[in-house]
């Protein structure tokens, strides 16, 4: 599937737009995480929880749920949310 | 209360000036960090970054071992905790492949996450490779390959007692609990001491396998129980190079020294201007004399503005152990100055005169090449500074 990345983690992937595969969004991270190692980590913590200000859109509908099927032609977007200065 | 001999020159681990080593100041901010590179007089300084703009820098630390080897603790606003390392000075930097992380809890169990690396302290010069990592929430972690993968030190971050005293993410600073002050007995790779913030001072004689709290004669906050670890608050720990022996502390209830075999803190900032008083998050130690160490106070009273007292920014040195303390202000600012040095953020070099150094909220840098007694603005307009190391490259 298509994968949107945000610019704090085009450090890792070099590129806006990637691809990667999985049946489930977590399937989905480890593909990323194999070729971009440590970039899960920086998403996901140690507990699998999703970290604080990072947001997960499957084909536009938000999602916490690393179990979530996703479906060939599906996209990905990810979304890191920060205010203040 | 007796003076300490004073070791041979040559045995503290810092800088030189006799030997010609340069001092690298290792500033580390909430937006990134820098390097300043000063000549060999300590008056001119080239500023080297931003490295990792826009990332939260915890600290960075030099590996004294091979004198070239960074660590950087980092996060981001958005981008949870991670290690990077360098191993030519900050030209190129590499990510750790595990940073610090708890184990996976049991299923239904809520387990803890490292919410960032607070705390970076080489390990011992016989165990190339080795460090050790202090988080928030409070745990305890090492490395044996030079920082690329880390391992919980079991322990302390599993045994009950202590995960009782270490409390939640909701137990600590303002800025979540902080693990701090790892320190490594220069004569035995084994002995370690730590600081928890809050959760006390404890001390390891088998490389962290058992630990055991080191709180007597510490105070607490009044109408608390000293004898609830947890309750304890040690802001910073130093040990003496020139003789391991001797502790130093600044805790949320004073300043303290520890001589041991005694498992007993004596509260020496007891003689500290009655106007100032003796709180204060950061304290240095001369790097060949025992009976000389120096801190910053903070006012600590009411609501705990935490800023320099009276808007009059002022170090002090004690020259006899703690027994007496003297003000050292000239060329800070006079008054109105409202800024704060926390733990990290004060460092002493290794030279004669030994330089010191002061890193403030307001993102200022100063120094003084005499040991205090004249001080001047090395850097302003830098992020808010967390922490201050003063190195010396190979």
């Amino acid at each position: 599937m298509e994968v949107l990345i945000p610019t704090p983690l085009r450090s890792y992937t070099g590129a806006r737009l990637v691809d990667a595969s999985g049946a489930t969004l977590a399937e989905v991270l480890a593909d990323l995480d194999r070729r971009w190692p440590g970039l899960r980590f920086r998403m996901i913590d140690e507990q699998d929880r999703v970290r604080p200000h990072i947001r997960f859109f499957v084909d536009g509908e938000q999602t916490f749920d690393l179990g979530r099927p996703v479906r060939p032609g599906e996209s990905l977007q990810i979304v890191q949310a920060l205010s203040g200065g | 209360m007796a003076a300490r001999k004073k070791a041979a020159p040559g045995r503290s681990r810092s800088t030189s000036r006799s030997g010609g080593a340069r001092t690298t100041l290792l500033v580390a901010t909430r937006k990134g960090a820098w390097l300043f590179h000063g000549d060999a007089a300590r008056r001119t300084w080239r500023a080297d970054g931003p490295h990792f703009l826009g990332h939260v820098i915890s600290h960075v630390v030099l590996d004294p071992r091979d004198g070239r080897t960074l660590l950087a603790a980092a996060r981001t606003g958005h981008l949870g905790p991670t290690i990077f390392r360098s191993a030519d000075l900050g030209k190129t930097w590499k990510e750790a492949s595990r940073p610090p992380a708890f184990p996976r809890a049991p299923e239904g169990e809520q387990g803890r996450a490292v919410d960032h690396t607070f705390w970076l302290t080489p390990g011992h010069a016989s165990e190339p490779g080795t460090w050790y990592a202090g988080t928030s929430p409070h745990g305890l972690f090492r490395t044996e390959d030079g920082g690329a993968s880390w391992e919980p030190v079991s322990g302390l971050n599993d045994d009950p007692a202590y995960v009782k005293w270490m409390g939640g993410p909701q137990d600590g600073t303002p800025d979540g609990p902080k693990l701090h002050s790892v320190i490594v007995d220069p004569r035995d790779p084994a002995h370690l001491y730590l600081g928890m913030s809050s959760g006390g001072v404890h001390e390891s004689l088998d490389r962290g396998a058992s630990w055991a709290p080191l709180v007597q004669g510490m105070e607490v906050v009044d109408g608390f129980d000293a004898s609830n670890i947890a309750f304890h608050d040690p802001h910073c720990v130093r040990v003496s190079p020139a003789d391991p022996d001797r502790l130093w502390q600044q805790n949320h209830c004073g300043i303290y020294r520890l001589d041991r075999p005694s498992r007993e803190w004596v509260r020496v900032g007891r003689t500290m201007p009655r106007t100032v008083g003796d709180i204060g998050f950061p304290m240095v130690v001369h790097p060949r004399d025992p009976d000389t160490a120096w801190v910053f106070p903070m006012d600590g009273t009411s609501v705990w503005p935490r800023t320099a007292v009276g808007g009059k920014p002022a170090a002090f040195v004690t020259r006899n152990g703690g027994r007496t303390w003297r003000r050292l202000a000239a060329g800070l600012p006079a008054a109105q100055a409202w800024w704060t040095v926390k733990r990290q953020a004060m460092a002493a070099d290794g030279g004669a005169p030994v330089g010191l150094y002061v890193g403030t909220t307001q993102g200022e840098l100063w120094s003084s090449r005499d040991e205090g007694a004249r001080w001047s603005c090395l850097a302003r307009h830098l992020p808010e500074i967390y922490a201050v190391e003063a190195a010396a490259p190979g």
